[in-house]
């Protein structure tokens, strides 16, 4: 039988996407899905994390900096560094790298504006389990709503990303094809999502849960959250050696 | 006693807002304007019984809360 994937969306004070969130796992993932305060230090053992969308904390200092330090953050380390998967979307990829489970920070876009628009970013590796059943070239079409999502790391700590497959999703025109008007933010080589050493980590400024029903024009985000079901079912059937 | 904590972004590290402000400055007449660079200042109320105190009170929070080292530096300041 086909296990219900549990998902805890990590709810803190100005988060604004957690709801799509919810209703993402619930509908295309099927999942037992639950908010979790940023009070909580209980996940309630899930399958998958997702810190969603939003202002956290006003965007105050830097943006997730004081996310970082809400008491659900200790518990979210702790899944990931067992090897849980983590989902950070937007202000939740903001958290993720400032709470260093993710390398590099996300500074203001490099047009000063809010972004706020459809785009297209490229599968790099499907090593994640949110990737797992793309395509390694294939071009999704996705929304993205963000002042900060320039993404930068040392360029010594990019080359290691690099050489460790670490880049998971970049900016692309609408042909997959790299070029400096696709990125919408400035970001270091068009990077629009990346994951930490082992895969199971991963952020993105875009939105795959605003865009997971066909009913909303456009369903790409779906392949996202299904690419995470066909994971557990293959982690499930694995027989353990 | 104050502490206070200037946070820049590292050299080398893009500055979009810097530059804005350095066209900015560029329309408004001042000419000979060079690189500019934001960044912020924080001002802080501590207890503390000396300016070391102090000192070390302001870089443990800016180790923690107030930069993000890997895109910013900071310089700590306890005023005579």
């Amino acid at each position: 039988m086909k296990p219900k994937p549990r998902v805890a969306v990590v709810l803190f004070p100005g988060s604004n996407c957690d709801h799509d969130a919810l209703h993402g796992a619930e509908t295309v993932l099927g999942a037992d899905a639950r908010l979790v305060r940023y009070d909580s230090r209980d996940l309630g053992d899930p399958d998958l994390v997702i810190l969603p969308g939003g202002f956290s904390y006003g965007d105050y200092l830097r943006c997730g900096a004081m996310a970082r330090f809400a008491p659900v953050m200790e518990s979210v380390g702790n899944f990931a560094g067992k090897g849980g998967a983590v989902l950070g979307i937007c202000n939740g990829f903001q958290i993720l790298c400032e709470a260093g489970l993710l390398p590099g920070a996300l500074l203001r876009n490099a047009g000063l504006r809010f972004v706020c628009k459809d785009i297209y970013v490229r599968v790099e590796t499907k090593r994640t389990p949110f990737t797992l059943t793309l395509n390694k070239g294939e071009a999704l079409r996705m929304p993205v709503a963000h002042g900060d999502g320039n993404y930068m790391a040392a360029p010594r700590d990019f080359e290691e990303m690099v050489a460790r497959d670490q880049i998971v999703f970049r900016y692309v025109n609408e042909k997959g094809e790299r070029a400096k008007e696709a990125n919408p933010n400035g970001s270091f080589d068009d990077v629009a999502g990346i994951c930490n050493v082992k895969g199971n980590v991963v952020g993105l400024m875009p939105h795959p849960e605003r865009n997971s029903e066909a009913l909303l024009g456009n369903a790409d985000g779906a392949k996202v959250f299904k690419s995470f079901a066909t994971s557990m079912l293959a982690m499930a059937t694995t027989p353990v050696v | 006693m104050k502490v206070y904590v200037r946070v820049m972004p590292k050299s080398g590290v893009l500055d979009p807002q810097g530059k804005a402000i350095a066209d900015a400055l560029g329309r408004l007449g001042y000419s000979g304007v060079g690189d500019v660079r934001a960044g912020k200042l924080f001002r802080i109320e501590v207890d503390a019984t000396d300016a070391n105190a102090a000192r070390e009170a302001g870089r443990r929070m800016a180790e923690t809360l107030l930069s993000n080292p890997v895109v910013e530096e900071y310089e700590v300041e306890v005023p005579a």
